[in-house]
């Protein structure tokens, strides 16, 4: 069993006892304990289940690579799946539960699949699950869903707030331990703009708990007074509880800063992403332990070296009363020396290498701790709990030498520098075969803009596993990025000696022992969180997989949370051993950020809600929303599909809206169109070349309907233009179109026609344009007051400029219901005034504001195309029956040579029809597609177009819809077939797509 | 993310300042020009390893195109310069004959 030491643990407050709960219990701990420390302490080994097999995991590492302990932390809104004990700070009140078992972490029934493991190997369910198809749809997917996942996904929005920082620093040093601040110190020192960041709450790293002396300082000692000078120099940032997540192009970093995970509620917000450019990036990021693979390696119990020694040093928890040291390098022998002088039994040191004499192993003998070399662990027993281990010739196949009864494993197979953050943007490794490890290549780092390497690792991260050679690398590495951003010391300080035991090398041991019979390879993990064991990963390699990214998504090696941290290295080695090649050939897989996984919300920060996408609103639109509008999102804007009366439902409030229109006048709000200003010398033929349609000819005064094709001869906007003057015209876009129009503009002057004297101008914002619609809509004018707006002065398709009701006002007498129709655009600062002056003065004559469905069915009994609705990006005008507004005398236009393609020439491509329902009730669905003839060879109906846009129109009493049909323009009078599923077939007749008023004489008046 | 630099307002910014436009130095097929040419100039684009000549718009800045040479491998930028060029100029092209030797421009 695990339990709390009586005295001991850097890191606890042991006067601040805290309690927390776990899967309901109520548990005792104290600040400054992790809830993986208060686990232990508390005598909880078993703290989950894995992945695939449901077997029983134990906590295995301290920080931020466990691979096991995953809790679900918190309740109802502030619930989260999937968090490391080992990085989660004790607090009062903390929340925790297992997850991955059922119904209990004790007594799992899935752990049955541990029972099949043999049946499950790699790739299982790619060689399993294929045939027949539609039993993984329905059959496999299903039950394999349902067993699957690890914690459970939140059920409600999450409480708590996010934000993002935006930093600008000289030099950002990730990582607090003695390299990091040793480097903060340097480049500090010399008048840089330091961030230091370290992810866990406290600074020091291995040197809190690793006997050194630096200088004359222990070294709890040097990082007190190292953090002290840091403090003291007002260039330096400090922040803990942040972790460097990623390094990305030129500089730039991600850091992810747990501002009051350990604090939840107090208001601030729960998480910070910080967005960090530097001009230098020193990763002083250490070191992560590797596990050794034996059999028996994930029963809970069987923990990393460097743990066991980080519960007892820092936080005061033996994580048990006999326990075996397994290793082939010295550092662990630092384990067995702690345990012992904690009083604890270390029955054996299990040395893999053939000799051991360094300073630690003499110190350990001394201590009285037998220390076996050359040898292994056959494997260990115990199934929820290490019982002991078998002891075994390392050179051998397993066979027992010996029994060793114990309740802990503490493993070490050497160290891996963590080369995350350095290979994120491209910083290559090299292998080092003495240590057996990657380690970054200095000459071949990341680059910035100018060329230059822009990453410096620093300490145990640059592959100085030697605390004096980690020192001098680091404060190296801190000089350098000071100088490289223009920051040269005026004096160099002298280089802190760093004093720690001789070592001897290290032995790399990928299998335990080194001939594992199958039996004990197929219970050897390397990837606990998967279940990836040392048989899988051999297996793919006889199947064929050489590459290491293949063989990773074929095992799932590397592939869980903890992305390989501890699997990868031992994965590799394993993998290249199978297929005989040197491990450096065989490679890495790719490190990609976040180095641990970041929360959803920090991601977001504070773009939820309304601020996700903050909605555009016109002028008229605090006075539509106290008058009922029924609101429908129009790209960024909003607008009113309809404005309700009182009790008045949407259906009701458009037919009304459009009766009304269609009777007496409706008032629009049309202020969401885009409104460009063309100026120049040469914006006629600038608009030539952009329009189909000849718009040098249009004279000033007058509007005249465009066109917009992209290079393809696909239509993408339209609009009314305006020639306000002979140099000047005023581009009407569509409501999602104005910045999209403006910016094509803007890039065909510049990038192509940059001869062109024009410029231009988005007024979209400057100004309110009010619709002004109906028969009635001149007597609302003449009684606004002010302009001549006879027929005889604004003719159709006319522009006037003067003033309406005391407001300066642009008048365009234009249509898009086929009514008599004036759209006013009034400066937008005056808008909400004139469209009040118009309700006033139009009431009298009945006016009625109207929203976008009325404006969508008006134009629709008109045959008028709507962007979006009648185009899909493949629609040409020419399909639409607009050959009218493509220029035929036009040299040049965007769109024209695609135009002449001979797939966009031909007469069967779809095109724009009308359509008659033959039940005069029936409304076609909106995208309902009409079929003819036989099936195809497929099994599916010959499809030959869809509907378009479909309405029941109040105005001539019946359905009325438009579809793009092949060869529609031949087919009128035809009646086609359109089915809805099941046995519903809706039949309608093909017909003019201007159902109203051919001849436009309603707005001709 | 990118730093570029604005040839116009010369603002060195974060790439969240610009807009990627492609591939520099498009010749245009218009009207009467042969299927295949209209063709290349439309879909037809270089994506090399290394040195790559490419438009940005300074969209949140001076709105501004222009040119970008980089290299798509290391990411360094050997310069920007006006959109309205026909070819690289001089200087940029010797900066980047100067980091890569033996390198030579291709239309």
């Amino acid at each position: 069993m695990s339990t709390r030491l009586a005295s001991g643990g850097r890191l606890l407050e042991r006067s601040k006892r805290v309690t927390f709960s776990w899967n309901g219990t109520r548990l005792n701990a104290f600040e400054g304990d992790t809830l993986a420390s208060a686990l232990l302490a508390n005598g909880k080994t078993l703290v989950g289940r894995s992945f695939k097999y449901h077997r029983p995991r134990g906590i295995v590492a301290s920080g931020g690579e466990e691979p096991n302990a995953l809790v679900g932390l918190g309740e109802g809104s502030r619930f989260e799946p999937n968090q490391r004990a080992t990085t989660t700070e004790m607090f009062d009140g903390l929340h925790a539960v297992s997850q991955n078992h059922w119904p209990s972490l004790e007594f799992d029934v899935g752990a049955v699949n541990a029972g099949l493991s043999r049946v499950f190997p790699a790739g299982f369910y790619y060689k399993t699950f294929i045939h027949p198809r539609a039993a993984w749809k329905h059959l496999f997917e299903p039950v394999i869903r349902q067993s699957a996942g690890l914690g459970k996904a939140p059920k409600s929005a999450d409480a708590d707030r996010y934000e993002y920082f935006y930093a600008f620093v000289d030099v950002l040093i990730v990582g607090g331990g003695m390299a990091g601040l040793a480097a903060a110190l340097e480049a500090g020192r010399a008048g840089a703009k330091v961030l230091l960041i370290e992810q866990s709450p406290h600074l020091g790293g291995r040197v809190l708990i690793d006997d050194v002396m630096i200088g004359d300082q222990t070294g709890p000692d040097w990082v007190a007074s190292a953090t002290a000078e840091l403090a003291q120099l007002p260039n330096v940032d400090v922040r803990t509880r942040m972790q460097g997540s990623g390094v990305y192009d030129h500089g730039y970093a991600l850091g992810y800063e747990r501002v009051a995970d350990h604090t939840p509620g107090d208001k601030r917000p729960r998480h910070r992403l910080w967005r960090i450019r530097a001009g230098r990036i020193v990763t002083a990021t250490g070191a992560i332990e590797r596990p050794l693979a034996f059999a028996g390696n994930d029963v809970p119990g069987v923990m990393l070296a460097s743990a066991v020694r980080d519960y007892v040093g820092l936080y005061g928890v033996s994580c048990g009363d006999r326990t075996v040291v397994v290793t082939n390098n010295d550092d662990a022998y630092r384990t067995a020396i702690a345990l012992k002088e904690a009083g604890l039994d270390v029955p054996m040191i299990v040395d893999a290498r053939p000799r051991s004499e360094g300073d630690l192993a003499l110190e350990a003998r001394a201590l009285g701790i037998r220390v076996e070399t050359g040898v292994g662990l056959a494997k260990v027993k115990g199934k929820k709990r290490v019982e002991g281990v078998a002891i075994c010739a390392q050179a051998g196949e397993g066979a027992v030498l010996e029994d060793i009864p114990c309740d802990c494993v503490a493993m070490s197979g050497g160290w891996s520098p963590v080369v995350h953050l350095w290979s994120h943007c491209g910083g290559k490794l090299n292998w080092d075969d003495k240590s057996a490890m990657f380690v970054p290549d200095p000459a071949r780092p990341p680059l910035g803009q100018d060329g230059m390497g822009f990453v410096l690792t620093a300490g145990t991260t640059s592959g100085a596993l030697d605390p004096h050679d980690a020192m001098k690398d680091a404060v190296l590495a801190g000089r350098r990025a000071a100088d490289e951003v223009g920051h040269r010391h005026a004096e160099e300080s002298a280089l802190p000696h760093v004093s720690a035991p001789f070592e001897t090398p290290m032995l790399p041991v990928w299998v335990m022992p080194q001939g594992a019979a199958i039996k004990l390879r197929s219970k050897a993990f390397l990837d606990y969180q998967n279940d990836v064991k040392v048989s899988d990963v051999q297996l793919a390699a006889q199947e064929g997989y050489e590459s290491v990214e293949h063989t990773k998504r074929y095992t799932t090696l590397g592939m869980a949370t903890d992305q390989g941290k501890l699997s990868n290295i031992n994965g590799l080695a394993v993998l290249a051993g199978s297929l005989n090649a040197p491990i450096p050939q065989v490679g890495t897989t790719t490190f990609r950020p976040p180095y641990t996984p970041i929360s959803m919300g920090a991601i977001a920060g504070e773009a939820r809600d309304a601020l996700f996408k903050p909605t555009r609103k016109t002028v008229i639109d605090d006075w539509l929303d106290r008058s009922g509008a029924h609101w429908e999102p129009v790209s960024d804007w909003r607008r009113p599909y309809a404005i309700c009366r009182n009790g008045e439902n949407v259906k009701d409030a458009v037919t009304r809206e459009i009766t009304n229109t269609r009777t007496n006048v409706g008032l629009l709000d049309a202020s969401t169109l885009g409104k460009i200003i063309v100026k120049g010398p040469d914006a006629g033929k600038f608009l030539d070349l952009l329009y189909t349609n000849m718009m040098s000819t249009l004279k000033p005064g007058r509007c005249r309907y465009g066109l917009m094709c992209n290079e393809n001869g696909f239509l993408f906007d339209d609009g009314v233009v305006v020639r306000l003057s002979e140099d000047t015209f005023l581009c009407h876009t569509t409501s999602g179109g104005s910045d999209g129009v403006h910016a094509w503009m803007e890039e065909w002057l510049q990038t192509e026609w940059w001869d062109l004297k024009v410029f231009t101008a988005n007024v979209t914002e400057q100004y309110a344009q009010i619709g002004v619609v109906g028969p009635k809509a001149r007597l609302v004018l003449e009684a606004l007051g002010g302009m001549d707006v006879s027929a005889q002065a604004l003719a159709f398709m006319a522009m006037a400029e003067g003033e309406l009701a005391g407001i300066r006002a642009r008048v365009m007498r234009i249509s898009f219901s086929g009514e008599l129709s004036y759209e006013i655009a009034v400066p937008a600062a005056q808008g909400l005034a004139f469209w009040e002056a118009c309700l006033a003065a139009g009431e009298a004559h009945g006016i009625q504001p109207y929203g976008t469905e009325a404006l969508h069915v008006m134009r629709a009994e008109k045959g008028f195309i709507m962007i979006g609705d009648e185009t899909d990006g493949t629609v040409i005008p020419q399909d639409l029956n607009l050959h009218w507004a493509v220029s035929k005398k036009k040299e040049d236009f965007i769109g024209k040579r695609a135009h002449e393609r001979s797939d966009l020439t031909r007469d069967d491509r779809k095109q724009l029809v009308g359509l008659e329902t033959e039940d005069p009730s029936d409304v076609l669905p909106d995208g309902a597609h009409a079929v003819e003839g036989a099936k195809l060879a497929n099994g599916m109906e010959n499809m030959i177009g869809h509907v378009t846009s479909t309405y029941f129109s109040p105005t001539l009493k019946r359905s009325i819809a438009m579809a793009l049909i092949k060869g529609g323009n031949k087919r009128m009078g035809q009646t086609l077939s359109f089915p809805l599923g099941g046995d519903k077939v809706i039949k309608a007749k093909v017909v003019d797509p201007v159902f109203l008023d051919k001849d436009g004489e309603r707005q001709n008046v | 993310m990118l730093i570029l630099t604005c040839p116009y307002c010369e603002v060195e910014g974060e790439e969240t300042e610009f807009h990627p436009g492609g591939q520099a130095h498009l010749k245009r097929f218009g009207p009467g020009s042969s299927d295949e040419a209209f063709r290349d100039y439309l879909f037809e684009r270089k994506n090399p390893r290394g040195v790559h000549f490419e438009r940005w718009q300074h969209q949140y800045g001076c709105g501004k195109w222009f040119h970008v040479a980089r290299c798509t491998v290391t990411l360094e930028v050997f310069g920007s310069y006006s959109a309205q060029s026909l070819a690289p100029p001089a200087e940029v092209l010797e900066t980047i004959q100067a980091r890569r030797p033996g390198w030579e421009f291709e239309t």
